[in-house]
């Protein structure tokens, strides 16, 4: 009942009135009389009390205090109270009923003050006046950085937008480039049915250096001139920095290292052949002197620029910018870094941050703030966003795949791969080619369409004579280089394994989606659904929308240009037929160019609707009009419901919860509107009326669970800014108000309905924080779990959930726009499986920490506090939908992650996080014959944290292909393995356990089968698969011993659904780490092959395979397998080692619980940590870290992830290859 | 034991068989509903609405299912007791059918089928009204198949 905010209950509404208080609350009580029975209370009676402390154990402390009363909310006559409260307690120990508590506020925890002494961080500053932040902001950044784990270079971004409005409405940071495209429009609309494959000469495949040739003179001189144009036009200091880095980014992030490639595909073999045999900087040294020109022009132009006009933050954003060349993801191990920059712009690219994004090392706290503004810290630097692409960056690149590929390669491939399919590690020396002198990359955008029509003969003749013939002395692409797995010992290659490139031609790579954000199972996608079935390969995408990004072109403008038929945001795939119309690449309709379109505020010429920054970037945001609005931008609006049992005290979560929240109560994500309210539960409801003007916050208990109202809903979701201080004092006292209870049943079903009725007018966030089984009210669940079925090998049941009740409301609530988050901080069973739902489906993200205790499990402790840290100060976008579409004849069907699908093709976020992935499966319906190009494009419609709605609009393209050969070319192996393992998910919450693990062993038997008979020439008996493919059965092997699926090892039923949560909603690099973890030898950390962060050393050890036969007793390893890092110290480990890096003597005063490392002052512990620092900030979770001694009981836990070794419950990886191939010859 | 005349079942169930085509016709048009997202300018229909609307159909559809299968069984029952081996031979794959489908419903939860959270996943919801379709078909042809093997009947009685 008591539905609505304005009038809740009876009893309830006329509390509002504070005056009527406590009479009413006795009133309230009626139905039964005053009775003992705490249901009975319907109304929420207010008391008041100083010492929160004491009243759990002695009831008449409530009394006591009558005097205060005043002060609270009601003047209440103490008569009623009393006797209410003397029934109460009477009846019911503990638990206070309806007392004010008055938190022991500011004394108790000085601590928490000072936080705030911190205040307005740099963030703060930068959002609130963003413009202005230049040069003084920028320096206070950097004293917060060192924390946030991601890096943003680019601070003045924030401003970007509205300093491009105020010239134009066009807010990125576009460079004018490839000016030339348009001339060749009337070329490209001629070439885009792809039908003009013959026009080249068969030899040359790549036919774009006809192509660029011819018009590089032209183009470049356009170019430049856009550039100075552009850099003398805008006199803001801020946009300026950011295009170069773009330009500089993009060429070797994406296409860095396959365009050269492609390119080079050009050259005379020789040439090739001189290349690979030389080091990366030598082959920069042979790359084309035109191209150094090129370089050498517009190089010293940016670099130029922006020092002079940047603060000192830009500048070091700069030099990280152009020294962009180094590998975006330091995983690539970047040694002789090109030989061409400085050393102190090395020290900066170095700054690069690894996870394959930000070449942007600045400190920005990965916060809201900042990024609200369109600096997204932690992004790639992926072609994607890189606003304009400059022809000039494209020879640029001369330089920065040379570093690349002079990574340390132990796979070294013998033959030069003319072919552009660098998928693997391997692939990437393709970029040693030197970038063709010939090949101005600035190949004209538009009529791109026609060399990449042209690189088509090519390659199907390159798959057709698979045996190996090709054309430009390319025997045949390295992924489909045929191995032998039962042979090859060392499949794993030494560096981490990289996205593969998709086989499209210079221009559309460097445009293309970054992997990061959009990735596709196959990078090339075949031409019929007849074809992917005979290549037995799934057929996916796998997204990561909302990902931080350092750089992302922000567009203001009054009209969004979208095809008129299916909604398409225009993109740079799409075609234009003449300067007033373009041709949509998904439905394929012609549109018209708004006037506004025809206008390019970047280079503030007209009629030149090519170079608007929507069609150079294919990752860019749109600010929203009215248009796209239902209702005014929701306020952030933050609810806490916390379980206060007696097992939640005792679990003492309060402390670390109460204190993280102290700490971030500023970092939190909002604008002057946001809102924030708490809840408390156990058998009853607690709610806290933190209303401004209170002197002390209230607390309103609801002891009728079966019928559950809002006793002032107005008062109970409180703006942050001006009740800061009643917030303060109730986190202060929060964490000791329930330390005597004894109640221990959980209403965890009736709290959420309130958190429900609560939200709904706005929509918001729901953090519940819970520690067991629900065990009263509605929702309530009993134990399904059997712990003697732990180890079964056989059924393994309760995967679903047992009660629709969560599911029901988490529909509610995604309907109210209202995203529950749920941790689950539990010691025993607490049916995660009917619990998650209420995330699943409302869009909320799962947290579990099983046996937590913040004094017995301080890591847990510890990895809460951190995962708090990143929660509440993450970015967040509320209201969200996102819509996917693909070029018609592919369709979408089965979406995995947390949401909601409201339609085929768009889900209903209620919430969006940056840690939020999903996985779309993608059948093809209609044969794309008629078509060389598909493309994917991901629309997120949010309101962001500021209230603005954004669209964010990732767009992948990629190349049909209609050869068997070019579809197992093609396969992104890590992708494929991460949708597997979303559809195993499924399959084994429908159906079973033992069907999820059948079906994925089938996947890799039926495509490693349906490519031994397309190379029919090779043996049968070997296990053959192609390169590409070649860690498919090992990644397999690791999902299937992978807690989510594995049988026969006692895995715990919440663990197993933890597990397979995660796979649901975890972007693809996180889950990589879950399913494969890496594993380093430490104790000989060299400076070899390192990398440079932040002027850090970062020393890059090669991968381990999985095995214990990769553990020797003398060494030491780190295993980083996502959530959770585990060093192994060897019994015969040296013992310098352990006392330099340990601090410990010898092995055995090393303590069996360890999971920090000191901060000694060696060579070899600085080595230690700055690399775990390293792996550590690629991640939004930080994780913990075990020290687990060779005889530690914990070792069990280590060697379980050595997942190519026998267990007593499954395979070796060569006891499953063999079984694989036993299959296979059934 | 009762012994029917031959042409009992026929012409009982010639007149329940008509509105029952209607069933699969109805599950048509629902999941047609469901599909057809009107696609305003604002890529978002109000969520509320939109949500409702996805459970008021499925809740729709659920009802359907038990009165559909019950009497499909009561069909065969009949013939089973009039002994026209060969209609019940035609009817029993259904009815197999009927019956995996009733049991074999999605692990998760309560809800027979057509679950709000599922429905809209395309392969779900294709596979639904393909089942749909089929369903719409084959009543179709056992209603000709009744209305002539009763008019048979009365004729040669």
């Amino acid at each position: 009942m008591s539905a609505p905010a304005e009038s809740p209950h009876p009893a309830a509404s006329a509390r509002i009135s504070p005056k009527l208080g406590g009479a009413t609350a006795s009133g309230a009580a009626t139905p039964a009389g005053p009775g003992p029975a705490p249901h009975q209370q319907n109304g929420p009676a207010q008391s008041q009390m100083q010492v929160p402390s004491g009243y759990g154990v002695h009831p008449q402390n409530y009394i006591a205090p009558s005097g205060h009363y005043p002060q609270g909310p009601g003047k209440m006559t103490s008569l009623p109270l009393d006797s209410q409260c003397g029934d109460y307690y009477s009846g019911l120990y503990t638990v206070p009923t309806q007392n004010v508590v008055t938190p022991n506020t500011a004394n108790q925890q000085p601590g928490a003050q000072h936080m705030y002494g911190r205040g307005p961080s740099a963030p703060h500053i930068v959002g609130s006046t963003p413009g202005s932040f230049q040069g003084a902001t920028s320096p206070t950044l950097h004293l917060h950085t060192s924390a946030a784990q991601r890096y943003s270079h680019f601070v003045n971004h924030y401003s970007s937008p509205a300093m491009y409005s105020a010239n134009s409405s066009v807010a990125s940071q576009g460079f004018p480039s490839t000016c030339a495209h348009y001339a060749m429009s009337t070329v490209s609309t001629a070439a885009y049915p792809s039908v003009s494959y013959p026009s080249l000469p068969a030899g040359d495949p790549y036919g774009q250096q006809m192509f660029t040739s011819q018009n590089a003179p032209t183009v470049r001189p356009l170019r430049e001139n856009s550039f100075s144009d552009h850099s003398t036009a805008i006199s803001h200091p801020s946009p300026l920095p950011p295009p170069p880095s773009h330009q500089y980014h993009q060429p070797q992030s994406l296409s860095g290292c396959s365009t050269l490639s492609w390119s080079a595909s050009g050259l005379p073999s020789t040439q090739h052949n001189i290349v690979r045999n030389h080091t990366g900087s030598l082959a920069t040294a042979n790359s084309n002197s035109t191209n150094t020109v090129t370089d050498s022009l517009s190089c010293p132009v940016m670099q130029n620029v922006q020092p002079l006009k940047s603060s000192p933050v830009v500048s070091t954003v700069l030099s990280g910018a152009s020294s962009t060349r180094t590998p975006p993801a330091a995983n690539r191990p970047v040694e002789p870094v090109a030989s061409v920059t400085q050393p102190s712009e090395l020290l900066q690219q170095k700054g690069v941050d690894s996870s394959s994004t930000t070449s942007s090392a600045s400190p920005m706290p990965n916060s809201y703030d900042a990024l609200e503004g369109g600096s997204y810290p932690d992004m790639l630097s992926s072609s994607a966003s890189s606003p304009a692409p400059d022809p000039a960056p494209e020879p640029d690149p001369a330089p920065a795949p040379a570093p690349a590929s002079s990574a340390p390669q132990p796979s070294k491939m013998t033959k030069p791969f003319g072919y552009g399919y660098p998928t693997l590690q391997p692939g990437y020396q393709n970029a040693t080619a030197p970038p063709n002198s010939g090949v101005p990359p600035s190949s004209p955008g538009y009529s791109g369409f026609q060399p990449y029509a042209q690189q088509y003969p090519g390659m199907n003749q390159l798959s057709s004579g698979l045996g190996g013939l090709s054309l430009q002395s390319s025997p045949q692409p390295e992924s489909l280089r045929p191995i032998n797995l039962t042979q090859e010992r060392n499949i794993l290659p030494v560096t981490p394994v990289w996205a593969p490139v998709p086989n499209l031609n210079l221009d559309l790579k460097k445009l293309n989606c970054s992997p990061d954000s959009f990735r596709c199972t196959l990078t090339n996608i075949p031409q019929t659904q007849a074809l992917l079935n005979k290549a037995k390969l799934p057929l996916g995408l796998l997204l990561h929308p909302f990902r931080d990004l350092t750089q992302l072109p922000v567009i203001t403008s009054n009209t969004i240009v979208r095809c008129r038929s299916c909604r398409t945001y225009i993109n740079p795939f799409v075609s234009f037929i003449d300067q007033r119309r373009w041709k949509c690449n998904l439905c394929y309709r012609v549109n018209d160019v708004p006037e506004e379109f025809m206008y390019n505020p970047l280079t503030r010429s007209y009629g030149e609707p090519h170079k608007r920054p929507e069609v150079q970037n294919s990752t860019v945001e749109f600010i929203a009009s009215s248009d796209y609005m239902l209702r005014p931008p929701q306020p952030a609006v933050y609810l806490f419901v916390l379980d206060v049992s007696h097992n939640a005290v005792e679990a003492g979560y309060l402390t670390i919860l109460c204190q993280s929240l102290l700490e971030n109560l500023d970092k939190l994500p909002g604008d002057s509107r946001t809102r924030i309210g708490f809840m408390t539960f156990d058998s009853t409801i607690h709610f806290y009326n933190l209303q401004e003007g209170l002197s002390q916050p209230q607390m309103l208990i609801v002891s009728d669970i079966d019928d559950v109202f809002l006793p002032t809903p107005d008062s109970l979701l409180v703006n942050l800014y001006e009740s800061k201080e009643l917030i303060k004092d109730l986190l202060n006292a929060l964490p000791n108000m329930f330390t005597n209870t004894r109640e221990t049943h959980s209403a965890l079903g009736p709290a959420l309905q309130a958190a429900f009725k609560l939200m709904s007018p706005t929509g918001g966030r729901v953090s519940v924080f819970q520690t067991q089984l629900p065990s009263l009210g509605a929702g309530l669940l009993q134990s399904r779990e059997d712990p003697n079925q732990r180890s079964s090998t056989k059924v393994v049941q309760h995967l679903g959930p047992a009660t629709d009740f969560y599911k029901k409301l988490a529909l509610d609530c995604s309907g109210q726009q209202t995203a529950v988050d749920l941790f689950l901080l539990s010691s025993q069973y607490s049916d995660l499986a009917s619990l998650a739902c209420m995330s699943k489906y409302s869009a909320g993200c799962i947290y579990y920490y099983p046996s937590f205790h913040y004094t017995h499990n301080p890591s847990q402790a510890e990895k809460l506090q951190k995962d708090l840290k990143r929660y509440l100060t993450r970015k967040i976008g509320f209201e969200a939908v996102m819509r996917i579409r693909c070029t018609k004849g592919l369709s979408m069907h089965t979406f995995h992650g947390n949401f909601f699908v409201r339609s085929t093709d768009l889900l209903s976020l209620a919430n969006i996080n940056p840690d939020a992935g999903f996985a779309v499966q993608l059948s093809i319906e209609e044969n794309l014959t008629d078509t060389s190009l598909v493309c994917f494009q991901t629309a997120l419609l949010y309101t962001s944290s500021k209230g603005e709605r954004r669209i964010r609009v990732h767009t992948l393209c990629l190349p049909v292909v209609s050869s068997l050969a070019d579809v197992y070319a093609g396969v992104d192996v890590q992708a494929a393995i991460c949708l597997l393992a979303n559809m195993a998910v499924d399959r084994s919450v429908s159906s079973s356990l033992s069907d999820a693990r059948d079906a994925l062993v089938n996947a890799v038997v039926d495509s490693l089968s349906a490519y031994g008979s397309m190379v029919s020439n090779l043996q049968h008996s070997a296990l053959i698969a192609p390169s590409s493919l070649k860690l498919f059965p090992l990644y397999v092997l690791a999902l299937l011993k992978q807690k989510a699926f594995r049988t026969g090892t006692s895995t715990r039923l919440d663990d197993r659904v933890y597990a397979m949560c995660q796979i649901k909603c975890q972007p693809l690099v996180h889950l990589m780490k879950m399913i494969h973890p890496n594993l380093y030898r430490i104790d000989r950390l060299t400076d070899e092959g390192a990398i440079h962060v932040n002027d850090k050393v970062v020393p890059q050890p090669p991968l381990q395979k999985l095995s214990a036969e990769k553990l020797t007793r003398e060494g030491a390893f780190l295993m980083d397998c996502g959530s959770v890092f585990y060093i192994w110290i060897g019994k015969s480990c040296d013992n310098h080692f352990i006392e330099d890096v340990l601090g410990y003597p010898n092995f055995a005063s090393i303590p069996q619980k360890m999971t920090h490392l000191p901060e000694l002052d060696t060579l070899s512990s600085e080595r230690a940590r700055s690399f775990i620092t390293w792996l550590r900030d690629n991640r939004p979770l930080s994780p913990i870290l075990h020290v687990v001694k060779d005889e530690s009981p914990a070792k069990t836990e280590f060697f379980q992830h050595l997942i190519e070794d026998r267990t007593e419950a499954a395979f070796s990886y060569y006891e499953f290859l063999l079984h694989i191939q036993h299959q296979i010859c059934k | 034991l009762i012994r029917f005349p031959p042409h009992f079942p026929f012409s009982l169930l010639f007149l329940p068989t008509s509105p029952f085509v209607w069933y699969p016709l109805w599950s048509i048009i629902a999941f047609d509903e469901l599909r057809t997202d009107f696609k305003n300018p604002i890529d978002q229909g109000n969520p509320r609405e939109r949500l409702k609307n996805i459970e008021r159909i499925c809740c729709l559809l659920r009802k359907l299912v038990v009165p559909e299968y019950s009497i499909h069984g009561l069909f065969c029952l009949m013939f089973l007791c009039a002994a026209e081996w060969v209609t019940l031979g035609l009817n029993i794959p259904l009815l197999f059918y009927h019956l995996w489908r009733y049991f074999h419903r999605p692990a998760d939860g309560s809800e027979v089928m057509y679950d709000a959270v599922s429905i809209m996943n395309a392969d779900i919801l294709n596979y639904c009204q393909k089942e749909s379709w089929c369903k719409l078909a084959f009543y179709l042809l056992s209603f000709f198949y009744y209305l002539y093997s009763m008019v048979y009947t009365l004729v040669s009685f």
